[in-house]
């Protein structure tokens, strides 16, 4: 599954023929290819900039464009129980580009400046805190999010509306109790919550392959046991992933039931600069097969693909010459924000 | 008088009648147990959660994060070492986002010796809780102040760890809680549960005025000159009742209820000891990294030339656990002949 990008109804007609039975409305096909791109030039740049002595750290999802990009695309984006609760890993900038948020962001925090707009310097690149869209901080440990995420699914569920609750995570992760808590918690008989689970399965727990340790023959199963509707699907074909995620969250947001969804992915540069952050040449790169398919089906030329690359690899490098000379947090702000006071 | 988890019962109610709080939850939290102690019965918020203490912290988490105001119960503080991360991480949340997002939520669990709980119901947590920067940790040893405290926690914007003594739960307490009735018979008949037929039953709550203990503000419970005696929870009542004996042998010890562990109440401590010069910190957590022994650096550090003798911790034993006899428990944790043998002892001391 994970080694062909297949439309899920193959069309073998002329072109003109093939355009006008295309999947996905044309427009949208463009939109997701220019935001895998500006996410994968955004996360090249961060390595970049790792390497060039920017940051002590760099961590994130280059890879993961095709799955992450339609994720973004359809979260319902606001503040507030209406809207989608975002319980992210760090693997998730596409996602949060293709919400709309600037990449400088995400340049700034690698770069640990005061201006971060997500913890002000004090934590690793790709993790995320945006109130004003319900994304809840990204942390470090890599399960527990699965363990937070019920809980403001529950205030979902009480509150009614369509407004769900996402969280991703990884395969490895899962082999935490963590995850098991959410899909206890996510069924409970009568208490349902409209919670969509996603696990990222890039096969890879930092050095460890997951057919060495994990034994179910798909994540996904272990949604079953709960009776929680289940399915595992190619995350590098992102016409697959843009129908199946708006299947499933059509189901959560109507249901108001939980939603397992794994998603198989590539790891393009490993996993985060501690194994080095070079490119991986033996997986499938969701952009290339993308842009091959594209192609074949007369949406979009070579021309076209290697404008919208230079376009972002241009500002992206705009982005980090920006923030080059951009102060450090002052070292009496580590007493600030310990609790939260009145106003 | 109300006993203690009549009194956090009592707030609670008052809690999602007034302030908010939308999920009083954990293992048996709900009907028709309404808690193992019994201080969330009859709450109309109150429900059973799975027995996964990771998922009871982690779903508060959640629930604050949307804007709810939970207050979630772990059944004894044995059980929250496997959440110890998640309560790092809550505690820290607001200072890692930089101010993004804080967790308006309430943990409560009961703590220490005292009801022959053995291995895994007598441990202590204020040790731990207190290496957690980010939470707030408080614990009562009166049921006004346990009602007060409450409602302090249900009122923060930061998570709140409540500790309850499990030695005190029951223990009527001397002070009426504004609204309660003054008669014990009467109060329970309204809000205890019968102890069958539990089903339908409703309790009648009497007419309660808001009353809050400031986080952060120890209390003397007995003024004295000459020694000062620091506690909390199970050990203040007995460091009360020390003094109280030892004023028949010309011991004069100032006692304070700390309340709040975290942030404490220095000024309170500072006054005392500077009359005194002398100090001795009482609680029952193993003594090695003890929430006590930090008092006594600072003490030492701030103090040291106000002190007419060294700064003493009286403290558990640092031994795996509380075994079961009860010639084990006496050994392990502090009881009344240790705390006025270490009041009278540190008084008598001369350079």
């Amino acid at each position: 599954m994970k080694n062909a990008l297949e439309a899920p109804r193959p069309i073998r007609k002329p072109q003109s023929e093939a355009a006008a039975a295309l999947p996905l409305d044309r427009d949208l096909l463009i939109r997701m290819h220019d935001l895998m791109v500006k996410g994968r030039a955004l996360e090249e740049r961060l390595i970049q900039m790792y390497r060039q002595g920017h940051g002590f750290f760099w961590i994130g999802g280059p890879g993961e464009e095709a799955f992450n990009v339609p994720l973004g695309l359809l979260i319902k984006k606001g503040e507030g129980l209406d809207y989608d609760y975002l319980h992210f890993h760090y693997r998730q900038s596409a996602t949060l580009l293709a919400m709309g948020e600037d990449p400088i962001g995400a340049l700034r925090q690698l770069k640990n400046t005061a201006t971060d707009p997500y913890s002000g310097g004090r934590n690793f690149a790709g993790h995320f805190s945006i109130k004003r869209w319900n994304v809840v901080p990204v942390s470090s440990p890599i399960e527990v999010q699965y363990s937070m995420a019920p809980g403001t699914a529950i205030a979902q569920k009480r509150h009614g509306g369509d407004g769900i609750t996402i969280v991703t995570g990884g395969d490895a992760g899962t082999a935490e109790g963590d995850f098991a808590s959410c899909l206890v918690w996510s069924s409970r008989p009568g208490n349902e919550l409209p919670i969509l689970i996603i696990v990222a399965n890039n096969q890879w727990g930092i050095s460890t392959a997951a057919s060495t340790v994990q034994g179910c023959t798909n994540i996904s199963d272990r949604g079953k046991a709960f009776r929680i509707r289940s399915k595992t699907i190619d995350g590098n074909n992102p016409v697959v992933a843009y129908q199946e995620l708006r299947e499933a969250m059509d189901y959560v947001r109507r249901e108001r039931k939980p939603f397992l969804l794994e998603a198989l992915v590539s790891r393009l540069y490993g996993h985060s600069s501690a194994s080095g952050a070079n490119f991986v040449p033996d997986e499938v790169d969701c952009i290339a097969t993308y842009e091959q398919w594209l192609e074949a089906k007369g949406v979009a030329n070579r021309a076209h693909f290697n404008e919208v690359r230079t376009r972002w690899n241009q500002e992206m490098a705009e982005l980090a010459r920006k923030v080059r000379d951009e102060p450090q947090p002052t070292p009496d702000s580590i007493w600030n924000f310990i609790y939260a006071e009145k106003k | 008088m109300a006993s203690m988890a009549q009194a956090i019962r009592m707030a609670l109610h008052y809690a999602e009648e007034n302030l908010g709080v939308t999920d009083v939850f954990g293992e048996d939290v709900g009907p028709p147990l309404g808690g193992v102690f019994t201080t969330t019965q009859g709450l109309k918020t109150a429900w059973n959660s799975p027995l996964d203490e990771r998922g009871i912290i982690g779903v508060a988490m959640g629930l604050a994060l949307a804007g709810q105001r939970p207050v979630a119960e772990i059944q004894f503080c044995d059980y929250i070492f496997n959440a110890i991360d998640l309560l790092k991480l809550a505690g820290g949340t607001y200072w890692a986002s930089n101010g993004d997002w804080n967790l308006p939520m309430v943990v409560k669990t009961p703590v220490g010796s005292g009801i022959r709980g053995s291995i895994y119901h007598s441990q202590s947590f204020d040790g731990t809780i207190t290496r957690l920067p980010g939470w707030k940790v408080v614990m009562p040893s009166t049921p006004l102040d346990a009602y007060g405290l409450m409602i302090s926690a249900c009122q923060d914007l930061n998570p709140v760890m409540y500790l309850e003594p499990k030695a005190l739960l029951r223990v009527r307490g001397e002070e009426l809680i504004p609204g309660e009735p003054s008669d014990d018979r009467t109060l329970s008949k309204m809000i205890d549960a019968p102890l069958s037929r539990r089903s339908g039953w409703i309790p009648k709550w009497p007419e309660l005025q808001p009353y809050s203990v400031p986080i952060g503000k120890a209390k003397i419970v007995r003024q004295g000159n000459q020694v000062t005696v620091v506690s909390y929870g199970r050990t203040l009542p007995l460091c009360a009742k020390a003094a109280g004996a030892l004023r028949g042998e010309g011991i004069d010890a100032e006692v304070i209820d700390l309340r709040t562990l975290y942030p404490y109440d220095w000024d309170a401590l500072k006054a005392s000891i500077q009359k005194t010069g002398r100090v001795l910190y009482v609680n029952e957590d193993t003594e090695v990294t003890n929430f006590g022994e930090h008092l006594i650096r600072r003490t030492t550090e701030e103090l040291f030339y106000a002190l007419l003798a060294p700064p003493k911790l009286l403290a558990g034993k640092s031994i795996p656990g509380i075994g079961l006899a009860d010639s084990l428990e006496m050994a392990s944790v502090p009881q009344l002949p240790d705390v006025t043998a270490a009041i009278r002892a540190l008084a008598s001391e001369q350079p």
